[in-house]
């Protein structure tokens, strides 16, 4: 994403000088070509634009209205004002699906991408079978989202299953892992961790890019191997690092299929795995309290808008573009 | 490691350190695959990976279904819903990444950064509002919902995916077909998207899998059985027998992964080529 920022700052500049006027029309029934251009650009954009407003923009704007209202879907929306907000602080559900929420993306998030660039700097470099592995390991992202893995996880983690047998063996007892409220979101983490493969892919293309002459140069002057990991490599590949970040984070507030199937829908034991988005989907479609879970909705939005916001501001400070990279 | 002749040791260590992790990561699907042709009773807690006795009538119980309706049903539905997904997805967002890449007009910059904005935007902020027109336009328990968006470019990941691709194809190919009389529709469609074909692979595949692995929406929209795809199916399934009939299940859920290993299997180069440049430009 880094270089998607880049890139639009580079267009807007590209963009911005004013256009040289269109040459004199060759053909007076042909418009100029900026317009027919412009006619063009929108023509394409077509499908998008009725998607963006009418699936997003609308939507969004819908929510923020029904916020302010008490809405069952069977009768008309009343207005209550600030009251679904001020009953959101109140929520104890509500508070404990945020502390859940963040709990599993501070743990989630880090543990993956450190475990897929530790894995990324193991595969990069070259080695038999290291296609293999690559491929091997990225398997789980594909499949990791889906109702079956959910269910292998469960059954895995159940009481007395697999890895409670497997541990108690090795002399570790966790007392179960589902039916725990001090393990069951550790559960889910690991699942998430499961996945490093798509971030580790993206590492890999980023450890690609750096010069092998830094490290031969760093050797040469004596520098030992976690110092040329701080010095080139970290920095090197800190654009592609932020957009790891920023990806991973995003999707792990949109995790749900997980926390649903192994919780059973419950968000349970004792509330330990309700995930926002659990929480908000037993608001709006168990209990059809839309004005309440939009009211939900828009605290997500802002949430999750003030955790991107604040990722982009610290990726000022902490993302290094080497010069020859910008076009 | 960093030099070029890696020693012995290290080499062997590499190959030590990279099939632990190997065996560590394929442990849950091996297992799987293992329990569904182990008998119901024996599976939880079964630690070992290749039962005593093989038994195949896991797999019959499962492919009779639940509710009447034979799992094909179920797989059937799936594929119909991802088969519209991905010529949905992949034509509008063809066509919004043609725009984005390779024309200029105004307004072009601000409409960019707000399809990022939407690729940042956690997709349940817009469920509730989105449920509600659907319902009101009597659209529930339709598969118009669960595609429509599809066909509206609203997956901008995918967009983002295109733009990237269309972006670095030199510009000296839309001239020359300028030059020939083509039209931007021409251009579209004689060069860029001939050019882009990878690219599109690359998203119809992604748009497959997690299509077929999508439980949120058809949870929200469907309340036939009949018309659930087999997310819908195994999860209800799930709740009826997990402790009945767990060997069912098991297969039930190596049923509807079997699609999306073959998929993997036939076409991971260009996954993990596709997964590699959404991070880098070009």
């Amino acid at each position: 994403m880094a270089r998607t920022a880049e890139d639009t700052r580079g267009d807007a500049e590209s963009a911005a000088p004013p256009q040289p006027p269109p040459p004199p029309g060759r053909g007076t029934r042909r418009k100029p070509r900026g317009d027919r251009e412009r006619a063009a650009g929108y023509a394409f954009l077509t499908p998008w634009i009725l998607g963006f407003l009418g699936l997003t923009l609308g939507p969004m704007a819908a929510s923020l209205y029904l916020s302010f209202t008490d809405y069952n879907l069977f009768t008309a929306p009343s207005w209550v004002g600030l009251d679904n907000y001020r009953r959101l602080f109140a929520d104890d559900q509500w508070l404990q699906s945020i502390r859940v929420t963040g709990a599993y993306v501070v743990l989630a998030v880090p543990l993956k991408l450190a475990l897929a660039l530790a894995v990324a700097m193991l595969l990069a470099a070259p080695h038999r079978g290291q296609g293999f592995y690559r491929s091997a390991f990225y398997a789980p992202s594909l499949l990791g989202a889906s109702v079956s893995v959910a269910l292998v996880w469960r059954a895995l983690f159940s009481d007395d299953a697999v890895v409670d047998r497997l541990l108690r063996a090795v002399g570790v007892e966790t007392g179960g892992w589902v039916g725990n409220p001090d393990f069951a979101l550790l559960l889910l983490v690991l699942l998430a961790v499961w996945q490093f493969g798509a971030p580790m892919v993206i590492f890999l293309a980023g450890l690609k890019q750096v010069p092998r002459q830094y490290y031969e140069a760093a050797e040469v002057d004596g520098a030992g191997w976690w110092r040329r990991f701080q010095t080139i490599t970290l920095p090197m590949i800190s654009p592609v690092l932020f957009f790891n970040l920023l990806l991973e984070t995003v999707n792990s507030f949109q995790v749900f299929t997980a926390s649903f199937v192994i919780s059973g829908g419950s968000g349970g034991p004792a509330g330990s795995t309700l995930i926002y988005t659990l929480y908000l989907y037993q608001q709006g479609f168990t209990h059809y309290q839309m004005g309440y879970a939009s009211a939900m909705a828009w605290m997500l939005i802002l949430g999750a808008g003030l955790v991107v916001v604040a990722l982009f501001r610290m990726s000022r400070t902490m993302v290094f573009y080497s010069g020859d990279e910008g076009r | 490691m960093r030099t070029s002749a890696a020693t012995r040791p290290r080499r062997v260590l590499w190959h030590v350190l990279a099939l632990a992790l190997l065996g560590l990561v394929m442990y849950p699907l091996v297992w799987v695959a293992g329990a569904a042709v182990t008998p119901t009773h024996e599976i939880v807690g079964n630690t070992r990976l290749v039962p005593a006795q093989p038994v195949l009538d896991n797999f019959a119980r499962a492919l009779e279904g639940m509710a009447g309706i034979p799992v094909w049903r179920f797989l059937a539905n799936s594929l119909l819903l991802a088969v519209l997904t991905v010529t949905g997805i992949v034509a509008s967002s063809a066509l919004a990444a043609y725009a984005f890449a390779r024309l200029r007009f105004r307004g072009r910059n601000t409409m960019f950064v707000l399809m990022i904005g939407t690729l940042l935007m956690p997709f349940h902020a817009v469920i509730i509002p989105q449920y509600i027109i659907f319902q009101q336009l009597g659209l529930v328990d339709t598969y118009v919902p669960l595609v429509l968006g599809k066909f509206l470019a609203t997956e901008a990941f995918f967009v983002f995916l295109m733009v990237q691709f269309m972006r670095q194809l030199p510009r000296e190919l839309d001239q020359a077909a300028r030059i020939d009389g083509c039209g931007y529709w021409g251009i579209f469609w004689h060069v860029i998207a001939p050019l882009s074909r990878p690219a599109f692979g690359t998203a119809a595949i992604f748009a497959f899998i997690w299509s077929w692995n999508d439980l949120f929406a058809p949870l929200i929209y469907l309340n036939t059985p009949e018309k659930f795809p087999i997310p819908l199916a195994l999860r209800m399934y799930a709740d009826q027998t997990s402790t009945s009939d767990f060997g069912a299940m098991i297969a039930m859920s190596v049923i509807a992964l079997v699609p999306v290993v073959l998929f993997f299997l036939a076409f991971q180069r260009l996954l993990v080529q596709g997964m590699a440049t959404s991070g880098l430009k070009g």
